[in-house]
């Protein structure tokens, strides 16, 4: 009896969630699929933003997730080969730095934001001004490099911790059975560890992507723009993102009413393109895993 | 120094543990030493697992340790090949040499020893490859590209590892797709191509079925003219079936070792005699 009621609680739960989940998606399906059009995929805002298309934000948020992304795996998957396969379990060291990336996790995204304008832009970009530009205003200015840095920093937690546990997951007799071969560390690591731990490494991508790519305070202040009558093409260009066009419309629009369809619209297409992104790397992560399966 | 003193004290009682001279020096012609360990201890932080371990393993022979579970015989085999080094906060005292070079020294070249002493694990492990790359791995990172090269070492060690009639027509798949007692058998030929001297398997059948076990069994008697061996087993059939010189562990100390015959007929130990009757363990 109280087993059939508790099954019936969690069964409950769940379909909760799940009805809310497709009252959201269903609600955004509904209103945004009107505006859809490869006009809207394909050309840029006008009139206000109560015309014309979005191009300019999907090719921003693809840009600023590819940058941040670059700069995001190498060093959080090199963070945990340190962590995991370098340093003693107990070091004092490892410790502290466990603990810094668990409290990093647990910053709000604002604070990064601000931490991105503060840091990247007022001290590094200034810095790089005054030093290689004389004073002129290159880089001491938000732009999609520093905002693809600070969402790094945003996702860095992730891909650590993602990376680690696939290294952990790599059975130790695999490991041992390099090493007693005769291979040094580097040659066990290289040939053995990272390419048993890669699908689970890019895991650590995938989930990297998801969570930069629908970020927006992180990038208010480091980068994203309003409006902006040209692409990105410096890495010290601002540049416009898909959840933030969906703030600025929302909040900053002169007719915030007559934005209402293309809010739904630009909302559907960036649910598409994070779940298209998503798709990709775990395509990629199916095959890797098919070919170690298959021993090649 | 209490502690130590009191170890030192028990030891003394216990003539057969320390075994200065070879075991039983008059039935025991000509035979080649490839392995001394000379009075060897060794711990896991303040745990003392190895208590003064002296014993030979000898050329062309396979030498069985036996011993229940936790008595250290999986860490004395390895300490031959460093394997230990792996684990933090351990250290050891006295010395082990391989033919006339002290392995034991902390400067040691740890690469060149385990291409000249192999292992084969309890639970086999095949490294998530072809069939061929498996074998092929420890030429591999020795350096060895020349494929010519490779394919005919890759051939001649599953030969000796009785696994290429087996797998030679499918060489380029997965090794993860072989049965567990081909693989543990792949890991002999995996452990076989980078020419070792000595060939240390710990507890290589204890997952195994009987048919793959005797199989391996085979093997290993058949491997032994040109390897030496070290069979460590919590299975005494096994030690008494294939091996030439046995050694019995218990609690960290090497109790006895013998030739496998005199051992297991007539063992000089009370301890031994009970362990092999099943009176425990």
């Amino acid at each position: 009896m109280k087993d059939k009621l508790f099954i019936g609680l969690s069964a409950l739960a769940m379909l909760v969630i799940l009805a809310m989940l497709a009252l959201i998606l269903g609600n955004i399906f509904w209103f945004g699929k009107d505006r859809l059009s490869w006009e809207f995929i394909s050309a840029s805002p006008r009139v206000g933003m109560t015309e014309g298309g979005i191009f300019p934000a999907i090719f921003g948020t693809v840009a600023l997730v590819f940058l941040m992304t670059i700069a995001v795996m190498p060093a959080g998957v090199m963070t945990a080969i340190y962590l995991e396969e370098y340093a003693r379990a107990d070091s004092k060291m490892v410790h502290i730095v466990q603990q810094a990336v668990a409290n990093l996790a647990g910053v709000p995204s604002i604070v990064f934001g601000l931490f991105g304008l503060g840091f990247f832009v007022n001290f590094v970009g200034r810095g790089v001004d005054g030093l290689f530009f004389g004073g002129e205003l290159n880089y001491g200015q938000p732009a999609i490099l520093w905002a693809s840095a600070t969402l790094a920093l945003l996702t860095l937690p992730v891909v650590i911790v993602t990376t680690s546990e696939a290294l952990r997951a790599v059975p130790r007799e695999i490991k041992e059975g390099g090493l007693a071969l005769g291979a040094t560390r580097l040659q066990n690591l290289w040939r053995i560890i990272i390419p048993s731990a890669l699908p689970g490494i890019l895991t650590g991508g995938i989930l990297a992507v998801s969570r930069g790519a629908g970020e927006v305070a992180p990038i208010m202040f480091t980068g994203a723009a309003y409006f902006l009558p040209y692409l990105p093409t410096s890495p010290n260009d601002q540049f416009m993102e898909l959840g933030y066009h969906v703030y600025v419309m929302a909040t900053q629009s002169p007719d915030v009413e007559a934005t209402k369809p293309i809010l739904y619209s630009t909302v559907l297409v960036l649910l598409a393109l994070t779940f298209l992104l998503n798709l990709l790397a775990i395509y990629l992560r199916a095959r890797l895993r098919k070919r170690f399966a298959e021993g090649r | 120094m209490e502690v130590m003193g009191e170890e030192v004290e028990t030891l003394d009682k216990l003539p057969q543990i320390r075994l200065d001279t070879p075991a039983r020096p008059e039935s025991l012609p000509a035979e080649k030493e490839k392995i001394r360990i000379e009075d060897f201890s060794f711990w896991y932080g303040k745990t003392k697992a190895l208590d003064g371990i002296t014993s030979r393993v000898y050329q062309n022979r396979i030498t069985a340790y036996i011993g229940p579970s936790g008595c250290g015989k999986s860490t004395f085999l390895r300490c031959l090949n460093r394997m230990n080094d792996l684990i933090p906060h351990t250290r050891w005292e006295g010395r082990i040499f391989l033919d006339e070079e002290e392995i034991s020294r902390p400067s040691l070249d740890l690469t060149a020893l385990r291409r000249q002493v192999g292992m084969v694990f309890q639970k086999s492990n095949p490294f998530p490859k072809t069939i061929f790359e498996n074998v092929a791995f420890g030429l591999r990172i020795a350096g060895e590209g020349n494929l010519p090269k490779l394919s005919a070492a890759v051939e001649e060690s599953l030969k000796q590892a009785a696994l290429w009639e087996e797998v030679k027509d499918k060489l380029e798949r997965s090794a993860l797709a072989l049965s567990g007692g081909q693989q543990q058998r792949l890991c002999i030929a995996r452990a076989l191509a980078v020419r070792p001297e000595v060939i240390l398997l710990d507890e290589p059948c204890s997952q195994l079925d009987p048919i793959s076990t005797a199989k391996i069994e085979e093997l290993l008697l058949d491997l032994k003219s040109r390897y030496t061996i070290v069979l460590v087993t919590h299975n005494m059939q096994q030690a008494a079936r294939v091996s030439d010189f046995s050694g019995f562990f218990l609690l960290g100390q090497l109790v006895e070792f013998d030739d496998t015959r005199k051992l297991f007929t007539t063992p000089s130990d009370k301890r031994t005699e009970d362990y092999i009757t099943g009176r425990f363990g």
